[in-house]
């Protein structure tokens, strides 16, 4: 059975629907990039997945043996309010947590995780600087750590490079593709950078109210949809 | 005066009173800072005054230790409270409201209609604003202290990194597989026994400040969640065993003094706290 099985998915907020009629699968190990223009419902449905806000009509099952508590998250935004008082570390370790279960402590393997993900984002000099007090760029590399330190299985990302300087998003794009092709993590990601996702993803689904397009980046290319995308951006 | 003090020191019953208002101060720190963060202050609020018409109730009922009423009305509240605030925002605070209001209104009323204390202000003003001196408190009511004390740290603890992700990302919490929801529960439960457990000491119109001042003021100098919690912890205790000692030494009422010497930690923090940022540019 499949990883993420979505059917007949209608979503939208109180009542009103965004986007409709949504169908595709997602096997362990696939790397799947959602892409359509703003305010199309990637994000949307991104949470509905994540069991953030119900679907209005619709089904998704969860296969494989896959539990939430090994899912990794990165939210397109998160609000942090104004005064709070956290490190990066303390943040980071929070994506832990997950694996936790009854332990109320972290365990110095959580703790090595944590460290190994800063390092990778390489925010480890910032461990004990305050969240608020960084950059958006800084807070983003610091977000995506604790998604890793959140992720078992498969990995969320809602526009993971927005706000990254152009040497980390590479390193950014270099990393996610390692942990899906070293690591066997599912990616599923939802991204604006039309060139990197041809490169590096193995499934698109493009949404626009509804689904437009969803299979292999191959067909993808061939497809109408696909090549009017792919065309209207790099002219 | 230190003559005094340690005169006064040499009392068991003064001792007492001194490690109970520790503890509830101690305590009532812990929470604060994610009362604040969610923006759960004005459950707090709302809890402390159904605490006063639970306490009202009791002395109705002629229950001797009003404890084992208070608690379990309070923590029912504080149930209801967080599942109405959490469905729509507006209701929820209508609701709150409503029910804070209703149970202040309701308590003066049932505590005028059938009290038959000969000095029923005074009832009510030592319930609002806490007793004049909790060194009437009897044996009883310290050990009770003492649990639930234990209690809420041990609580506090165990889910220290649980309170910390629902407090910072809840929506994160929630996705990643962590069950807020249970959480936020624990979180509310404990609020209504830091809030019963402080009503002996400053009354239930005070106990706000007890838990909010500490966690404000430590977020002013510090920037780490861990760091702000052990300052306003310390803070608060200080504060709280300064203005006991005050109040035992001029006879001033306790509650009152002690937020009086809170307000003042909290100039002093705001204050390092402009330094500091004016030093930093
Ligand atoms: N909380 C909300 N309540 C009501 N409507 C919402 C809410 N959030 C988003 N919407 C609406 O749903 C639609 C889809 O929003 P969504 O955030 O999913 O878009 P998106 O595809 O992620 O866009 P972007 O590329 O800008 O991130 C938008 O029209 C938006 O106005
Ligand atoms: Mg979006």
């Amino acid at each position: 059975m499949a990883l993420l099985t979505c059917s007949n998915l209608n979503l939208g907020y109180d009542g009103t629907i965004v986007a409709e009629q949504l169908e595709f699968v997602v096997n362990s190990g696939d790397y799947l990039c959602i892409v359509g223009e703003n305010g199309s419902g990637k994000s949307t449905l991104m949470k509905t997945i994540l069991g953030l806000k119900n679907p209005i009509s619709g089904s998704i099952l969860f296969g494989d043996d896959l539990k939430r508590n090994e899912i990794g998250y990165l939210p397109q935004q998160t609000v942090v309010q104004k005064d709070f008082p956290a490190s990066v570390k303390e943040i980071v370790l929070s994506g832990c947590l997950n694996s936790s279960g009854f332990n109320p402590f972290y365990t110095s393997a959580q703790k090595k995780k944590a460290q190994a993900s800063m390092e990778r984002m390489g925010i480890l000099d910032l461990a004990s600087s305050c969240y608020r007090e960084l950059s958006g760029g800084q807070q983003q590399r610091v977000l995506l750590a604790r998604a890793l330190c959140a992720t078992r299985k498969m990995l969320l990302l809602d526009e993971p490079v927005a706000g990254l300087d152009p040497k980390v998003t590479v390193e950014m794009y270099g990393l996610i593709s390692s942990l899906n092709k070293d690591s066997g993590i599912t990616v599923i990601m939802i991204s604006h950078d039309i060139s990197s996702i041809l490169r590096y993803s193995s499934h698109i689904l493009h949404v626009d109210r509804s689904q437009l397009f969803f299979g292999t980046t191959t067909d993808y290319l061939q497809s109408e949809v696909g090549a009017m995308f792919n065309g209207g951006v790099s002219q | 005066m230190i003559d005094k003090l340690i005169d006064y020191l040499q009392y068991p019953f003064v001792i007492y009173a001194l490690i109970v208002g520790i503890l509830i101060a101690f305590c009532s720190s812990l929470l604060g800072v994610t009362l604040v963060l969610k923006r759960f202050s004005f459950i707090g609020d709302g809890l402390s005054h159904v605490a006063f018409g639970a306490v009202a109730i009791a002395s109705v009922l002629k229950i001797t230790n009003n404890t084992l009423l208070v608690l379990p009305i309070t923590i029912i509240c504080a149930i209801l409270l967080l599942r109405t605030s959490k469905s729509t925002k507006i209701k929820g605070d209508a609701a709150i409201a409503m029910l804070s209001v209703g149970a202040l209104g309701l308590g003066y009323l049932l505590m005028n209609i059938f009290s038959t204390s000969s000095n029923v202000t005074g009832d009510v003003c030592s319930t609002l604003f806490g007793a004049t001196s909790i060194l009437t408190l009897n044996s009883l009511d310290v050990w009770i202290c003492i649990g639930l004390s234990v209690l809420v740290l041990v609580v506090f603890i165990l889910f220290y990194n649980k309170i910390f992700a629902v407090t910072f990302d809840e929506d994160f919490a929630l996705a990643t597989g962590t069950n807020s929801n249970i959480y936020n529960l624990i979180i509310a439960i404990t609020i209504a026994l830091v809030i019963v457990l402080a009503m002996n000491l400053v009354g239930s119109l005070l106990i706000s400040a007890l838990v909010i001042f500490p966690a404000l003021s430590a977020m002013r100098v510090f920037k780490s969640f861990k760091s702000v919690i052990i300052c306003s912890a310390c803070f608060s205790v200080f504060c709280a065993a300064l203005g006991m000692i005050i109040s035992i030494l001029e006879g001033t009422p306790v509650g009152s003094t002690i937020v009086a010497m809170d307000i003042l930690g909290f100039i002093i923090f705001w204050i390092i706290g402009l330094s500091r940022k004016g030093l930093a540019k």
